[in-house]
């Protein structure tokens, strides 16, 4: 008990004083969990409205593949990536394992069916007579899917504050693919896991903080939206 | 030359028939009602003519061009109608953005739009609204906020599905004259699906009428309220008195017809022992105390089985040895003491009797 006790207090001084080693790996989370979140989400709101919009054979069987790979562990996104950029992987020439771009593909391919799976799904809570007025309004088929998006802005937004949530917390990928090198690849998870492993229990704990504040934030965020 | 033809039109929604055989044309500038129950066809027949849907066959023409089945053009020609639907669907938008947004869709300018917006906000009342997320707006002010969004497009065609149905009295009143505004001072062409006769009856030019997806009789409101096709299109516009009969005789046009061994006198040109039935609004009976003279040839001794009121009118049901059903003003009904058992005179014009060829079966 003394010991979480003094973590705390540590960890407090730790924040107040904006300590460099915590609020570069604290950065350093946010630009990588931030840039994947980016990518997912270029990559999943086109895709989503293209899944949404049309009927084809299979649909529903995607979208329950889409919906499973939501809990996909991330140790398992962590050893396709290691896999694919390894020397001997396919996109092992890149030379890019253990840095931080490819620590940002793990988590975009992570939080991609997430990100995929929520679009579909704020899509499908917008009406289809929304959809036919926009139509008989004079709206093209690419006019109408803008408005369809805007109109599930806010579930489509929750969407994205989702998988950022996710991608920011997750360990394994980060591990595998990152190496937690110090200052080049160590993000908040990785750097509890170690401190801990080192009974430095202080960063760890503040590092901790951080983490639940963040959540805090996008919880606060989240519910904001959706009460809209 | 017709805007708007539709000919051979058949509909299926799986095996169901929605649809069958539609022959419609309508010029510019007119306003045609589509009259009929609910599930007649109605909804369908104008999401076909606003090319929200492909008929199953026959062909749509606009402005004399064939309407091709897919491609660019239906877009094209879409812009140039506008269709109200029956349940206001609004974007969660603010109303500016919710009127503006089908000008931007067709590549206007900023300014311009500002200024057509604003223009028509103030015609439908709603300029001080402009900045409200229109979901938060009542449903007259929703369906007047689809009104603006369509005629702020200024379309050649207005579609409008019951633009009145669950709106309060006092939100009727200002959709129906915004209607009417916009037909006589733009000269917009219009095709609207109701089943509020009497909306159909003042808003409109010509009225169809749309029974199980068949449209039966198309005319002026005189025509299909006096003068029904078949004995369907006489029960939907309200001939509450339809009697089997027999002409038993012709003199110049008036005919004797047998209604069950009581004798009625009608305008009909069909010739002795045709079969027929005899039509006659409620509202064309009158009903008083004593025989009175009159230039009506239809004069009966009656005596009242039920009364019922319905606003300030009463719905008297007599009998004179067959049943007839009249509607009164609730005043006369009360100065008349009008009550079961009562007697009275019932007395209807010839011309007032509409007679219809009884078929086979």
């Amino acid at each position: 008990m003394t010991e979480i006790w003094d973590g705390l207090t540590k960890a407090i001084e730790l924040l107040i004083s904006l300590d460099p080693e915590v609020m570069e790996i604290a950065g350093r989370s946010l630009r990588i969990s931030g840039a994947a979140c980016l990518l997912a989400s270029l990559i999943c709101l086109p895709l989503g409205s293209l899944i949404h919009f049309h009927h084809f054979r299979g649909k529903r069987v995607l979208i329950n593949i889409i919906q499973t790979l939501f809990s996909v562990p991330t140790v398992l996104v962590g050893l396709f990536v290691l896999v694919l950029f390894s020397r001997a992987g396919p996109l092992g020439e890149l030379g890019i394992l253990f840095t931080p771009p490819v620590m940002v593909v793990g988590q975009m391919i992570l939080i991609t069916p997430l990100l995929l799976g929520l679009t579909i799904s704020a899509l499908s809570g917008v009406s289809k007579e929304i959809m036919e007025t926009a139509t008989s309004l004079g709206a093209s088929g690419f006019q109408t899917v803008l408005l369809i998006l805007r109109e599930a802005r806010y579930a489509v937004l929750a969407a994205v504050i989702m998988g950022f949530g996710r991608a920011i917390s997750e360990i394994g990928c980060a591990l595998m693919v990152g190496g937690n090198i110090r200052g080049v690849t160590r993000v908040i998870t990785t750097a509890i896991a170690l401190e801990t492993s080192k009974g430095e229990l202080a960063l760890a704990i503040a590092l901790g903080i951080i983490l639940l504040f963040l959540a805090l934030i996008i919880n606060i965020v989240l519910n904001r939206l959706q009460q809209r | 030359m017709s805007l708007i033809e539709v000919t051979g039109l058949n509909h299926r929604y799986g095996e169901r028939a929605i649809l069958e055989n539609i022959n419609l044309s309508v010029d510019r500038g007119e306003v045609l009602a589509l009259i009929g129950p609910t599930g007649a066809g109605k909804t369908t027949l104008l999401r076909i003519i606003d090319l929200l849907e492909v008929p199953s066959a026959g062909e749509i023409y606009f402005d004399g061009k064939c309407i091709p089945r897919s491609g660019k053009q239906r877009l094209e020609i879409r812009r140039r109608m506008s269709f109200i639907h029956q349940k206001p669907q609004v974007f969660n938008l603010s109303v500016y953005d919710n009127v503006a947004c089908g000008l931007g869709w067709r590549g206007e300018e900023k300014n311009r739009i500002a200024g057509k917006v604003d223009h028509i906000l103030e015609t439908v009342g709603l300029e001080d609204y402009k900045d409200r997320n229109a979901r938060t707006l009542s449903g007259g002010e929703a369906q007047r906020v689809a009104l603006a969004r369509s005629l702020v497009l200024e379309p050649e065609v207005l579609l409008l599905d019951e633009p009145t149905a669950n709106l309060d009295p006092v939100s009727t009143a200002k959709i129906e004259q915004l209607i009417s505004y916009v037909a006589r001072q733009r000269n917009t062409t219009m095709v609207m699906a109701t089943h509020n006769m009497s909306q159909g009856q003042h808003l409109a030019d010509r009225i169809g009428v749309l029974l199980d997806g068949r449209l039966v009789q198309t005319g002026n409101a005189t025509d299909i309220f006096h003068s029904p096709q078949n004995e369907e299109v006489a029960y939907f516009v309200g001939m509450e008195n339809i009697m089997e009969g027999v002409i038993i005789a012709n003199n110049e046009g008036i005919a004797t017809v047998n209604i069950g061994g009581n004798v009625i006198q009608a305008v009909s040109s069909y010739p002795v022992g045709k079969k027929v039935y005899a039509c006659i609004r409620p509202e064309d009976i009158t009903l008083a105390l004593s025989s009175t003279q009159s230039s009506a040839r239809n004069s009966f001794q009656a005596e009242v089985t039920r009364v019922a009121t319905l606003g300030s009118l009463s719905r008297v049901e007599i009998n004179c040895g067959f049943r007839l059903i009249a509607l009164v003003t609730k005043i006369s009904a009360e100065e008349l003491n009008l009550q079961a058992g009562r007697e009275v005179y019932a007395t209807f014009k010839a011309t007032g009797v509409h007679i219809m060829e009884r078929r086979a079966g």
